[in-house]
């Protein structure tokens, strides 16, 4: 008995040895989706995922240190960035903001709102759920007298950054007072730690508003608004609405595919859109943990839409896919792809 | 102190001052069933006593190469924490520096924080620390004296064992459970029943208005924060006052109401002033744990990074800005939350300079 347990033993450990597990930190909105690519490809491909949602910030921070495979972060980083640092970026799936509101006989989607109202309402002009401008949005809803509590996100966060940096392109007021980033300084309002924070707060608080991603707010059952789009429109905010924004971007525009999905074109295209992002260095010190790396990703494009769908994540359209993959050729060991 | 050693020498020697010494405390309260204990003691001291001289051996060699290590190996220790202290001021000052050098004497007394222009003020988050912390130590400290003085003096015996049991059990809640007990249980409450009354009453009176009014009702605040710090840091302060008050000689105690003192004046005049470092050392231990507290204040304090007029409305701590930003946080943003901790660092050993002078005047009187 106590032979096969060393046997055993030996075996676990020489099991771990040989498939050196690939490593990355970084963002917290996409860690429910790759915990759960990582398990699935941990199944099929015997190789594990060690990922720490250590958030964006330290994400960079981890990648640049060369301490992890990959750093993933859901704020692009800029060109001038990924060049000093000489990494490679690019994105593995989106996911939405949409405002969450609390008012007495408001249905989800029942409450309708342009950017610049929200602009108007987190920076403190717009107080009244009965301000003129609300009303003329929602003819024959009933909205109650009373202040609006705004409630943000006090933890820095890339949910902040989709959504402040939204605000910024919608307002020149908001952009020039506020601007955009992982947390900025709201002028009103309380700051909830966390997406449960927030929803937390605007389910206990009588008619306020809050922004949370569009995956925790259906999980919860949170009363969204709609937001009017850079057409005009009212979509609801879903699958179909977020690929309809990635659809219309172009994706070459900024090095790195660090576009953002804010206010795209399109009739069906929710507003406030974003995609979460990968980043690595272009000079693999370790091209087998790169390779690894690359083959994860590149299972998770082919194999993981069921399962980032499943959890409200949007998976990117094919032809990013393509481009991406394409992209993966700059990774380099002594001028040889490593993939 | 002193004579302790002494007795022991004596007693080893077989003499009957060790008895004596056995003896003594209960010498005026002898009966002559005490007489015959006391008799039976002496009677075992000394035949141990004789035993031990028979069988004694002197060591061959003492272990003087152990004791060396001993010695070195404590030194060591104590060396350790200061090099330890030493290392993590340096490094919060080394980390802070760029934050200080870019915002001057403004980092302290700005109220602007500002990630995208990259302008940090460290003001709101001071006063809100400071303020969360004497409200906690305005509402703890007197239920805390309240709580250890029942227990040691008013209790019966049979209520005694739970609230002790309570009180140890509290101390040992992690603090993320009272920030979500805070947050989910006691903040709704406390913007149904105190908060939103309040706003009704105080709306437009001066002074009181601008201190009690809150712009948003929502249960978030300062003073919600300082709630939870009190009930985190009463049972710091209750046990410790506690045990205090538990060690005071019974003389004093009975000679005081031997004299007709009232429950009250035995309190007044002899437990506090007799337990009154001890107390101020347990409340600057909460008091420590107070300015500290991250992840309770983060969860009800209402994250706003502005200073309010109001103790309701929402503000900020400096732990829970910390706690809020730093995972987030690249470049000069960075630098300013390590130069925040190493303010919270200078506030705490502040406090604990102060707490010590305290002692020392006190131990005077």
């Amino acid at each position: 008995m106590r032979k096969f347990m060393i046997v055993a033993a030996a075996l676990g450990f020489s099991g771990v040895a040989q498939a050196a597990d690939i490593t990355g930190a970084g963002a917290t909105f996409p860690f429910p989706i790759y915990a759960k690519w990582a398990e699935a490809y941990k199944a099929s491909s015997g190789n594990g995922l060690n990922y720490q949602s250590i958030g964006s910030g330290g994400g960079i921070r981890q990648i640049k240190a060369k301490t992890v495979d990959f750093g993933a972060s859901d704020m692009p980083l800029k060109g001038e960035d990924l060049a000093k640092d000489n990494l490679a970026q690019f994105p593995t799936v989106m996911g939405a903001v949409v405002p969450v509101v609390n008012i007495e006989g408001i249905k989800p989607g029942g409450l309708k709102l342009t950017g610049q109202l929200v602009a108007e309402i987190y920076g403190g002009t717009v107080t009244k759920w009965t301000d003129a401008k609300i009303a003329a949005l929602n003819p024959g809803v009933k909205l109650p007298d009373s202040n609006i509590t705004v409630v943000y996100r006090s933890d820095g966060s890339g949910t902040t950054f989709v959504f402040t940096e939204y605000l910024s392109r919608v307002s020149a007021d908001w952009k020039a007072k506020i601007g955009a980033n992982t947390s900025v300084q709201f002028p009103v309002g309380v700051g909830g730690k966390g997406n449960e924070g927030v929803s937390a707060s605007v389910k206990q608080i009588a008619n306020s508003i809050g922004y949370v991603e569009f995956a925790y707010a259906k999980q919860n059952a949170l009363s969204h608004a709609l937001v009017q789009n850079a057409d005009g429109q009212f979509p609801e905010p879903g699958m179909k609405s977020i690929q309809a924004a990635a659809a219309n971007a172009d994706w070459d525009s900024a090095p790195g595919f660090g576009i953002l999905l804010n206010n795209q074109k399109g009739a069906d295209a929710w507003p406030i859109t974003s995609a979460t992002f990968i980043l690595m260095h272009k000079n693999a010190e370790k091209p087998e943990q790169a390779k690894e790396a690359l083959k994860f990703f590149a299972w998770a494009y082919k194999d993981g839409d069921k399962l980032a769908a499943d959890l409200e994540y949007v998976p990117l359209p094919a032809n990013v896919k393509a481009k991406v993959q394409d992209s993966w050729k700059a990774i380099v060991n002594n001028g040889k792809p490593v993939m | 102190m002193s004579k302790a050693p002494e007795a022991a020498q004596k007693a080893l020697d077989g003499a009957f001052a060790g008895g004596e010494a056995l003896a003594a405390p209960s010498a005026n309260l002898a009966t002559e069933r005490d007489r015959n204990a006391e008799t039976t003691m002496v009677d075992m001291s000394t035949s141990s006593a004789e035993t031990q001289r028979a069988t004694y051996v002197p060591r061959a060699t003492p272990k003087k190469g152990f004791d060396f290590f001993f010695r070195h190996a404590s030194r060591a220790s104590a060396w350790f924490v200061l090099v330890l202290l030493a290392g993590i001021m340096l490094s919060m000052i080394v980390g802070g520096w760029p934050a200080f050098r870019e915002m001057g004497i403004g980092f302290l007394t700005s109220s602007v924080w500002d990630t995208q222009n990259d302008q940090y003020g460290a003001w709101p988050a001071i006063v809100g620390t400071l303020i969360t912390a004497l409200i906690a130590l305005v509402i703890g400290v007197p239920l805390s004296l309240g709580i250890a003085i029942f227990l040691t003096q008013l209790a019966p015996p049979w209520f005694k064992r739970p609230v002790s049991t309570a009180i140890e059990l509290l101390a040992a809640v992690p603090s993320i459970i009272y920030g979500m007990w805070g947050l989910f249980v006691f903040v709704p409450l406390f913007a149904k029943y105190v908060q939103q009354p309040v706003n009704s009453i105080v709306e437009g009176m001066p002074i009181v208005g601008t201190l009690f009014k809150s712009a948003s009702p929502s249960g978030l605040g300062i003073l919600t924060a300082g709630f939870i710090l009190a009930f985190m840091i009463i049972p710091f302060i209750a046990s410790i006052t506690r045990d205090m008050i538990d060690q005071i000689p019974t003389v004093l105690r009975e000679s005081a109401y031997g004299i007709g003192a009232t429950t009250w004046e035995v309190v007044n005049h002899v437990l506090i002033p007799q337990a009154g470092v001890a107390i101020i050392g347990a409340v600057m231990l909460g008091l420590g744990r107070a300015l500290g507290e991250t992840m309770a204040v983060t969860f009800v304090v209402g994250n706003a990074n502005r200073l309010s007029a109001s103790l309701l409305d929402p503000g900020s701590t400096i732990a829970s800005r910390i706690a809020n930003e730093f995972n987030e946080a690249i470049g000069l943003q960075l630098h300013a939350l390590i130069a925040l901790g190493c303010i919270l660092f200078f506030v705490t050993f502040v406090v604990l300079v102060i707490a010590r002078l305290l002692v020392a005047r006190v131990k005077r009187y």
